[in-house]
């Protein structure tokens, strides 16, 4: 019955060429809209997280609450064992210490003094570990204009903005003027041995990278990180994972850690009150603890009235913390709104296409409303001339939708390799604030290979179905009168 | 007789006399203390952060306010820095980067090795009576010692600190406190002075506590002189380029 049906279908093209052809392009219209919609979210986020953080990051108390200040001297201590611990904890993630600061560089003349100085924004990143994949992410190789990626300690690559406002070349070197975790003056020579473009607007305008080892070799910072950031290994950011991270190791480890620091602090202090070795030791253990929730209460800081003999800044603000991607500035609105952005914006072509798709079915039966007459003149029953109508709805819907999924995923892949780019009118929007890459990818998700079904296959029958119920209401007198007509 | 009876009230209202000491006196004699025309000093600076105290000795030879040179002499990582202050013109000079590198003007009020100190206060030596117009605001007793609250303000534009806030020991005639502000009014700075001891025939204060008000959690910078000396022969090849890099 099938292929008597298609064999039909095949004969007279004005019942299946024009309806296949419109499912063929509605199809590979909402899997391409679709797929690049995911993509240019998925991207924009990742490019947050690449740069500046992370899917979920590690720092000091402190250092989250000043974080815009660039505050190395709040900065993680020990960092190789806080990575271990996170990798432990969370093994689908892995994590990366980095540092970030600022400065001006110092570009020498031919006698070593002062031809060019600008300011520099730096990220020391951890680029020589066994398993990095700093240069995967940040997709060094494909954005490196000129030169070769990172060797030593000592080398940089710098933005092809920077380069071009310092006229630096590769080869130069350049000194760096920034100031210790101890926020002590330091200058320290960083040789350029690439030049890179991230192709994200303006986020790299002052852009330097270095390894981290040269970065804590000049910030004073050894087995010290501003951040460690960790990204899950599939590279896909999931909102609801991170949240749960982040809960998880702020209640278990944070809270727990920075309770032992003020405990710690608040004996350590008190034992310095007049008269500590004559109060009873039961009174001992109490007054620490009085005094690790006062500073608790205070949140930050110690309450320097009620403590002014014994000041001592609040120990736990140099217990570690986690951040989710979306607690960063204006992220978390982000990413709820692209997550609502995308149900309606994929929720309405959908609708669209249906609407489409349904009126085309409807049009088709309507058009053939003589030859069923016919049909059901020479015998055939209403329901079987209304079941081979859907037969033949479903046999163009699925082959269109099959058809309309290939080229629409083939289109998305090639989108998703090669990208489209909008590198002027991205550069002509200077804000520094937002990550806009320049170069939208689409992204081929599981869903796209089943999307199209949904507007193909249901809108096509729903509507033949809608256009068939007239069969039925057919009166045999009406039919002979159209037959004579 | 009349006329001068009404000079006399006059003057002394608008000029008060505390003892017989006018505002001026008092910052003469402060000057004479403090000022020279020359100062070669080795001090240690404690900078107290917010995780640990760092100690940073130095050696400084400073001639007026113009020329300043400045040696860190440890901890090994300073150890070897200089800095050349000529005028509002500073340059630093780093072993381990080998360059001459010149820093802005601006820079001058920056902080000193993340202390609480900035080259200014570490550099400059200028007489306050150039500087300031003064007033007696009134006399107290700090730690059982006869002070007087001065009140100096700026006589010339551009200075770190328009207003000042002195307390000013009678006997040695010299600020044990000061509070420092900005023109709007603002407190950037307090320093205390002490360990006041007689060198070289003048009273001075062998350590200086300096906070930075606008730093939360500041702990405060102690500044100690090890050695002082006043009015020595300084060559003028001390404050040139060329010894940077010596």
């Amino acid at each position: 019955m099938i292929w008597f049906l298609a064999k039909g279908l095949i004969r007279d093209r004005s019942r299946s060429l024009f309806p296949l052809l419109a499912i063929i392009i509605t199809v590979t219209l909402v899997i391409f809209g679709i797929g690049f919609l995911e993509g240019v979210m998925n991207n924009f986020i990742k490019g947050e997280a690449v740069i500046s953080s992370g899917h979920v990051k590690v720092v000091t108390r402190a250092y989250k609450k000043e974080s815009n200040q660039l505050p190395n001297d709040l900065a993680l201590f020990d960092t190789n064992y806080i990575i271990q611990k996170l990798q432990k904890m969370y093994p689908n993630y892995f994590w990366t210490p980095r540092i970030t600061f600022g400065g001006l560089l110092d570009v020498p003349d031919k006698n070593g003094e002062t031809k060019e100085q600008g300011p520099v924004f730096a990220l020391g990143l951890d680029f020589f570990s066994e398993y990095s994949r700093q240069s995967e992410i940040w997709e060094l190789e494909k954005c490196l204009i000129n030169g070769q990626l990172l060797k030593k300690r000592d080398e940089a690559l710098i933005s092809t903005k920077l380069a071009e406002e310092l006229g630096l070349s590769i080869g130069n070197y350049v000194t760096l003027i920034s100031s210790t975790m101890d926020n002590a003056f330091t200058t320290y020579n960083f040789n350029v041995v690439g030049i890179f473009n991230l192709y994200k607007g303006q986020t790299d305008r002052q852009m330097m990278l270095v390894d981290i080892s040269g970065a804590r070799q000049a910030l004073d910072m050894e087995a010290a990180a501003s951040e460690i950031l960790g990204y899950h290994h599939s590279l896909y950011y999931n909102d609801q994972e991170a949240i749960t991270m982040r809960d998880n190791f702020n209640i278990t480890v944070s809270d727990s850690i920075a309770k032992a620091l003020r405990d710690e602090e608040s004996y350590y202090a008190l034992s310095y009150m007049t008269g500590w070795n004559k109060i009873s030791n039961v009174k001992k253990r109490k007054l620490p603890k009085q005094r690790t929730d006062a500073l608790s209460d205070n949140q930050m800081y110690d309450n320097a009235e009620e403590w002014s003999d014994l000041f001592v800044e609040d120990p736990a603000i140099f217990s570690p913390t986690m951040i989710a991607l979306r607690d960063g500035s204006q992220l978390g609105t982000m990413v709820d709104f692209s997550n609502v952005a995308l149900s309606v914006m994929a929720g309405i072509f959908l609708v669209i296409v249906m609407i489409v798709l349904w009126n085309m079915g409807l049009m088709n039966g309507l058009r053939r409303y003589g030859e069923f007459g016919l049909r059901l003149a020479i015998g055939e029953s209403k329901g079987q001339v209304y079941r081979s109508m859907i037969s033949e709805a479903i046999l163009i819907g699925f082959v269109g939708t099959l058809i309309g999924t290939i080229f629409g995923i083939s289109l998305t892949y090639y989108v998703q390799e090669f990208g489209i780019d909008y590198s002027e009118a991205i550069n002509q929007m200077s804000s520094g604030a937002m990550i806009i890459p320049n170069v939208m990818y689409a992204k081929v998700t599981p869903d796209l290979y089943y999307i199209g079904f949904i507007p193909g296959v249901l809108a096509t029958v729903l509507g033949t179905m809608l256009a068939g119920l007239a069969i039925y209401k057919r009166e045999m007198s009406q039919l002979f009168k159209e037959l004579e007509a | 007789m009349k006329n001068s009876l009404v000079l006399f009230f006059l003057s002394s209202f608008l000029f008060p006399q505390y003892g017989r000491i006018s505002a001026n006196d008092i910052m003469k004699a402060m000057d004479e203390n403090l000022n020279a025309k020359s100062r070669i000093i080795t001090s240690k600076m404690i900078v107290k952060g917010r995780r640990s105290s760092r100690t940073i000795e130095s050696k400084n030879w400073v001639v007026g306010t113009d020329l300043a040179f400045t040696e860190y002499l440890s901890p090994p990582r300073e150890a070897g820095t200089k800095m050349l202050k000529l005028g509002d013109k500073l340059w630093t000079y780093s072993p381990q980067t080998d360059r001459l590198i010149q820093i802005s003007g601006h820079m001058l009020r920056q902080s000193v090795m993340g202390s609480d100190m900035s080259y200014n206060d570490m550099m400059e030596d200028r007489p306050i009576e150039e500087l300031y117009y003064a007033t007696i605001e009134r006399s107290v007793k700090v730690d059982g010692r006869d002070h007087w609250i001065m009140v100096l303000n700026a006589k010339i534009k551009g200075l770190p600190y328009p207003k000042r806030r002195s307390w000013v020991d009678k006997e040695y005639l010299l600020p044990t406190k000061e509070e420092l502000y900005a023109k709007s009014g603002k407190l950037l700075k307090t320093a205390s002075l002490k360990g006041i001891k007689k060198i070289q025939g003048r009273w001075f204060p062998s350590k200086f506590v300096y906070k930075d008000e606008l730093k939360r959690n500041s702990k405060g910078t102690e500044w100690i002189i090890d050695n002082i000396e006043f009015n020595q022969k300084i060559p003028d090849s001390r404050f040139s380029k060329a010894l940077l890099r010596k």
